[in-house]
């Protein structure tokens, strides 16, 4: 059995959620005024995930750099690691919302996409 | 002098969404002008996620939310006119610009749709002592260096202010290496959405301080510390609380200010809580056939509800230019009380306005379990109770034009109790 306390982010309230896991399950939640801190706690105390967005250096195009994001989210505790596998990363201009720059980043199994247009210089 | 029927001023999520409304009202002469080298306004360099989910049900970043709007004013063909800077505005229309291209050229407009969003409210608001060394920095000046020109601004950051741009900037600086050492903030909440809090400063471990207070700002050259103090009650540093915080970067997210100087010299009356225009239920301000929206009106929290103003904005001043603005001359006053700082519109016609209309205001203190309630001449009409009601995020109430019958005068909306 384990405890975990999370701040719930699904209305301005940001109640303090109190949750037991037990193999992995949440078995309890306390400190929820609503429902759907119950909903958050499910998934975020097991599973957290996040979409993580920066930018790549880009060449030959009409600014130095260009957003990303993962597709989808990846795990809250390996942020870094995908962050450090999309530091190497280059852009060619043109690019376009939607290219795809790097599969599989880090072993998460999320894609490394364009967010932005950049239009060669 | 050029003629167009519409021109809008700034080409950011308000500017975008009204010249597709005013489009899809039937304007067809309709001008965008646009200081920056590109559409999207903020949008551009708001490369987080989070955009998007009221009007298109998922999460979009920034650019690719602003792209949508783009790709559709190009589709609809109409023109963007970027790298202008417009000067002035005279109450009867005429828009004086400067460009690289065109030079200085005045413009004729049938109607003009103010979108110049707001800006950041600077060091110089918040009476800091210390020198001025480098390294001191709004949260959005920050947030363009980094993600619109590829600059690190610094290693070691401490933030004042908790505005939803610190918060976003805490994280992303923290994941380019740099070590936010913590946000303050002189309230005993967060200004910013629970959800930047939660996923900005906690996921990283970031401090929020609440009750503290930059007093002192070190260093001559660069920026090497700051000074941070504990406030009181009366929201002055309470002596003997000082802490030193090392830093070489300091960024400031304090608040946004409506950016109307363009809007004052077309005579535009403008609301002394919000900033902006006052307008009515079209939009439209104290000035003939001068609307406003976006952030230059009041600033939200969501481009969601800003698109959706945008595009009734673009549709008012398209039925303003083929003189279909009818009005029976009555208008009845909105205002927020106790607790609500402002309500925008600031007034409407009862005869004309639609059916429902949603009404958009802040609070002024945090509020748990109070109600939120609305007087037509002093008859309270509606009283709903709210788990919570805070400064950071804007409420909303759905003004039914039956509520107004026939003889109103003053709506207004306050928190109660009870």
């Amino acid at each position: 059995m384990a405890q975990l306390e999370l701040t719930c982010i699904r209305c301005p309230m940001g109640c303090t959620l109190r949750v037991t896991l037990e193999i992995g399950a949440v078995t309890a939640v306390e400190g929820n005024r609503c429902r759907r801190g119950a909903e958050y706690a499910a998934t975020e105390a097991v599973h957290p995930v996040r979409t993580v967005t920066t930018s790549v250096r880009a060449v030959g195009g009409t600014r130095p750099v260009v957003s990303v994001k993962t597709v989808p989210e990846v795990p809250k505790d390996r942020i870094f690691d995908v962050m450090a596998a999309i530091r190497g990363l280059t852009a060619t201009a043109p690019v376009h919302i939607g290219d795809v720059l790097l599969r599989d980043a880090a072993g998460t199994g999320a894609s490394i996409v364009v967010t932005a247009e950049l239009e060669k210089r | 002098m050029t003629t167009h029927d519409i021109v809008i001023v700034g080409a950011g999520p308000a500017g975008l969404a009204a010249a597709i409304g005013a489009r899809e009202a039937g304007a067809q002469d309709i001008l965008l002008l646009e200081r920056d080298g590109e559409p999207g306004g903020i949008l551009n360099q708001c490369i987080h996620n989070g955009f998007g989910l009221h009007t298109f049900n998922e999460e979009l970043t920034g650019p690719e939310y602003a792209r949508r709007y783009i790709d559709r004013v190009n589709e609809l063909g109409i023109p963007i006119q970027t790298g202008t800077t417009v000067l002035d505005i005279s109450p009867d229309r005429v828009l004086t610009c400067t460009s690289r291209e065109n030079g200085f050229e005045q413009i004729r407009a049938g109607a003009v749709i103010l979108c110049m969003g707001c800006r950041e409210r600077p060091r110089g608001a918040m009476d800091i002592p210390g020198s001025r060394p480098a390294g001191i920095y709004s949260a959005g000046t920050a947030q363009r260096l980094m993600n619109i020109d590829g600059f690190m601004p610094g290693k070691e950051v401490f933030i004042m202010g908790s505005g939803n741009i610190g918060l976003i900037m805490a994280r992303r600086l923290t994941l380019e290496g740099a070590v936010v050492k913590g946000v303050c903030n002189r309230s005993a909440y967060s200004s910013g959405l629970k959800r930047n809090v939660v996923q900005c400063l906690d996921d990283f471990g970031i401090p929020l301080m609440v009750r503290h207070t930059v007093t002192e700002i070190h260093g001559r050259d660069r920026l090497e510390g700051v000074t941070v103090s504990e406030v009181g009650e009366d929201k002055k540093p309470i002596p003997g609380t000082e802490q030193y915080i090392s830093c070489d970067t300091l960024l400031f997210s304090v608040g946004l200010l409506p950016e109307n100087e363009l809007s004052e010299q077309a005579g535009v009356e403008l609301d002394a809580v919000t900033g902006g225009p006052t307008v009515d239920d079209r939009l439209a301000t104290s000035v003939p056939g001068v609307f406003a929206c976006g952030n230059v009106l009041h600033v939200h929290d969501l481009v969601d509800f800003v698109s959706e103003e945008a595009a009734r904005a673009g549709a008012a001043a398209a039925r303003f230019v083929r003189g279909e603005t009818v009005s029976s001359g009555r208008r009845v006053s909105l205002r927020g009380r106790n607790g609500v700082r402002y309500s925008v519109p600031q007034s409407v016609d009862p005869d004309t306005m639609p059916e429902e209309l949603t009404v958009r205001f802040r609070v002024a203190d945090q509020y748990l379990g109070c109600y939120l309630s609305c007087y037509v001449d002093g008859v309270r009409v509606s009283h709903k109770k709210k788990r919570i009601m805070t400064p950071g995020e804007m409420e909303a109430f759905v003004l039914r034009r039956e509520m107004l019958g026939n003889d109103a005068r003053e709506v207004v909306f306050c928190v109660e109790e009870a």
